[in-house]
């Protein structure tokens, strides 16, 4: 009884350290007024004043102010929006990676998913920077196009939100790739020849039966994928333009450039909340995978 | 109604099926019986359509298939692992291969009614093939087969992952849907039993080859080799040599000296040919005292004795070494038996009894 508690214990105590007390903390500055001072808000704990004081002075202005100004909705908005192509973009480039992952003769398939996991070996931001050199007016991309005369005037896709697209399907593939593969490398070949007997084409098989069987695969990537890509920062700050809004980037600088730590805490909650939405959504799809298998 | 005509599948160097001649009548429920890797499951899958041969052409009712790729094939096929759709309810499993058809819906329902009511499985429509017992699902796989209406039905090992009671009662009530839906059967099994119990033809094969394709019985008593003898059932394989002593009948000398064995064969052996006798140990007679009249008698020690319930197989060690296997019914009470461990017997049995098989 004991031990079992002890082991329940531990990763509880772990998301109380590393999750919830960070979450009281932002949700508290998200309810607080801006100030010049450091850090930048108030009020602050005082033992002296004690503690309905100290409550009576946090309200939820900073959560009216985000309805009131509609940067915010557009750029959760946008966020979604980016989110949900992107998503959909990994998917397709992804699917059919997998496929032929799963396809290939056995002693190949250890080798493509070291080549798929391979680029985590580096760091994501020199990758990130990689395509900025590749994507920008004199990168590689423009001038190998102009080589071989497909274009004559060089291509702007840095700082737009192709860049941003291009960048988040190359960085989010392993996600989508991986799971999939899991669900298409456990189909059991006789399915096809057995959907193939009964009078389908090779095509119709894949429809009504490749897909299906690997929909818990697909399902797990696209929140794999979707899931961080609602709250990315790095790759729109680096790889897209001033007219690509998202809501990480909103948030760094409200953070940084504006220190108006408050409002930012206030559109970190906010995320959070929509994020719920889909984890529980993944969660579940997990557990009906799970039974399933059983 | 199928016919091979020098059938050769090779898998790079490996040759799975060699120059194979054959044919299969229609209504007939034929085994493909042999050991793993002898090339039967390689036939079956050509019949389906998803090997092509290397060499030679499979004709379905006078139709070269090679062209024809699975799905337009007029056969379809049970599956070894049942491939089951597991994301699809049993009535959907059936409805498949009639939904690819374009059916209309109250056909489609009409169908797999029948084929429910066929199998028995009414009541387990709406369910999912891991919510249902083993015996069940191979059920499903065989209406789901059948649901077309095909000419020719593929039963890849059918019955390989049922218990040995279920097996029997499967296999009876595959034979009785044979007959009830006239489709001709093929059936791929390494168990001689099944094959013998089902099939009205069953073809034995080996490296590829098919060694004798007969009806069970005279596969059982009249096998054209050692190999089909051997396969079959139990058998005693006596080392002889043929010497003529009358119209179909030889003296077989015994390579390791016993008195010489009288044998009728019909195939004919020259003078001094060597020669196999394959007898089953169900026709040597096995006595406590010395009989008279019989065509051949040996004497002989019991080494061991395996008892079946129903049966017991003696084994009989003659002087020269010899062991040879008799078997005979426990028609009384075992503490009742005339002979049992190292007793001397008596085997005999009649010229007629075996059958003489070239070296």
């Amino acid at each position: 009884m004991m031990r079992r508690f002890t082991l329940i214990a531990i990763p509880y105590l772990w998301l109380l350290a590393l999750f919830l007390v960070p979450f009281v903390i932002v949700f508290k500055i998200s309810l607080s007024d801006v100030a010049l001072a450091r850090p930048p808000y108030t009020p602050h704990f005082d033992w002296a004043t004690g503690i309905w004081a100290f409550l009576s002075e946090l309200d939820f202005e900073n959560f009216v102010f985000l309805t009131q100004d509609d940067l915010y909705w557009k750029a959760y908005l946008s966020s979604l929006k980016i989110a949900a192509i992107s998503t959909l973009l990994t998917l397709l480039v992804g699917y059919p990676m997998a496929y032929a992952m799963a396809r290939a003769p056995q002693e190949w398939r250890a080798t493509l998913m070291m080549l798929v996991i391979l680029p985590f070996w580096t760091s994501f931001l020199i990758r990130v920077y990689a395509w900025m050199g590749i994507l920008s007016n004199e990168g590689f991309l423009n001038q190998f196009l102009l080589w071989t005369g497909v274009i004559s005037e060089p291509l702007t896709i840095l700082n737009t939100n192709t860049a941003v697209y291009i960048g988040i399907v190359y960085t989010y593939l392993p996600f989508m790739i991986l799971p999939i593969y899991a669900a298409l490398e456990r189909l059991d070949e006789s399915l096809i020849e057995a959907a193939e007997d009964l009078g389908c084409s090779r095509l119709s098989a894949f429809w009504l039966v490749t897909i299906p069987l690997s929909k818990t695969g697909i399902i797990a990537g696209c929140f794999l994928v979707f899931i961080p890509v609602l709250g990315e920062f790095v790759i729109p700050s680096l790889l897209g333009g001033s007219d690509t809004l998202m809501i990480g980037k909103v948030l760094w600088e409200e953070f940084f450039s504006n220190r108006d730590w408050p409002v930012a805490s206030a559109v970190a909650v906010v995320l959070l909340l929509l994020l719920i939405i889909p984890i529980v959504l993944f969660q579940r799809n997990q557990q009906k995978q799970q039974e399933a298998e059983q | 109604m199928i016919q091979f005509q020098n059938v050769t599948k090779r898998f790079g160097d490996f040759t799975a099926i060699d120059d194979l001649t054959i044919g299969i009548y229609e209504k007939e429920f034929f085994a493909l019986l042999g050991p793993s890797g002898c090339g039967k499951t390689t036939m079956m899958r050509m019949l389906a359509g998803f090997e092509t041969p290397t060499e030679g052409s499979i004709y379905l009712a006078g139709q070269d298939m090679a062209p024809v790729p699975p799905n337009k094939r007029a056969t379809n096929m049970m599956f070894q692992s049942y491939a089951l759709f597991p994301h699809l309810s049993i009535w959907e499993n059936i409805a498949f291969g009639l939904k690819r058809e374009g059916m209309a819906k109250p056909q489609i329902s009409d169908r797999v009614n029948e084929m429910l009511r066929l199998t028995r499985l009414e009541k387990f429509a709406s369910r999912k093939p891991h919510q249902i017992s083993g015996g069940q699902r191979q059920r499903v796989a065989l209406a789901r087969s059948l649901a077309k209406k095909p000419k020719l039905l593929l039963l890849d090992e059918p019955l390989g992952a049922l218990d040995k009671k279920l097996r029997q009662d499967t296999q009876f009530e595959l034979m009785d849907i044979q007959e009830k839906t006239g489709t001709t059967f093929v059936i791929v099994t390494h168990d001689q039993e099944e094959a013998m119990t089902v099939a009205s033809r069953v073809a034995v094969m080996d490296n590829g080859r098919i060694i004798q394709v007969a009806t069970p019985d005279r596969i059982y008593e009249t096998p054209n080799s050692v190999y089909v003898a051997d396969f079959i059932g139990e058998v005693n394989i006596i080392d002889g040599i043929a010497t003529p002593n009358g119209e179909e009948s030889y003296s077989v000398a015994w390579k390791d000296g016993q008195a010489p064995l009288n044998v009728k064969s019909p195939s004919s052996f020259s003078d001094g040919q060597s020669c196999h006798l394959a007898i089953r140990p169900e026709k040597v007679t096995i006595n406590a005292e010395k009989p008279t009249g019989a065509d051949n008698v040996v004497e002989g020690k019991i080494l061991d004795i395996a008892y079946l319930g129903n049966l017991s197989t003696y084994h009989v060690e003659l002087p020269s070494g010899a062991v040879i296997k008799a078997q005979s019914a426990n028609t009384r009470r075992i503490s009742r038996r005339a002979f049992t461990w190292e007793d001397t017997v008596w085997l005999s049995w009649t010229a007629t009894a075996g059958v003489l098989l070239a070296a």
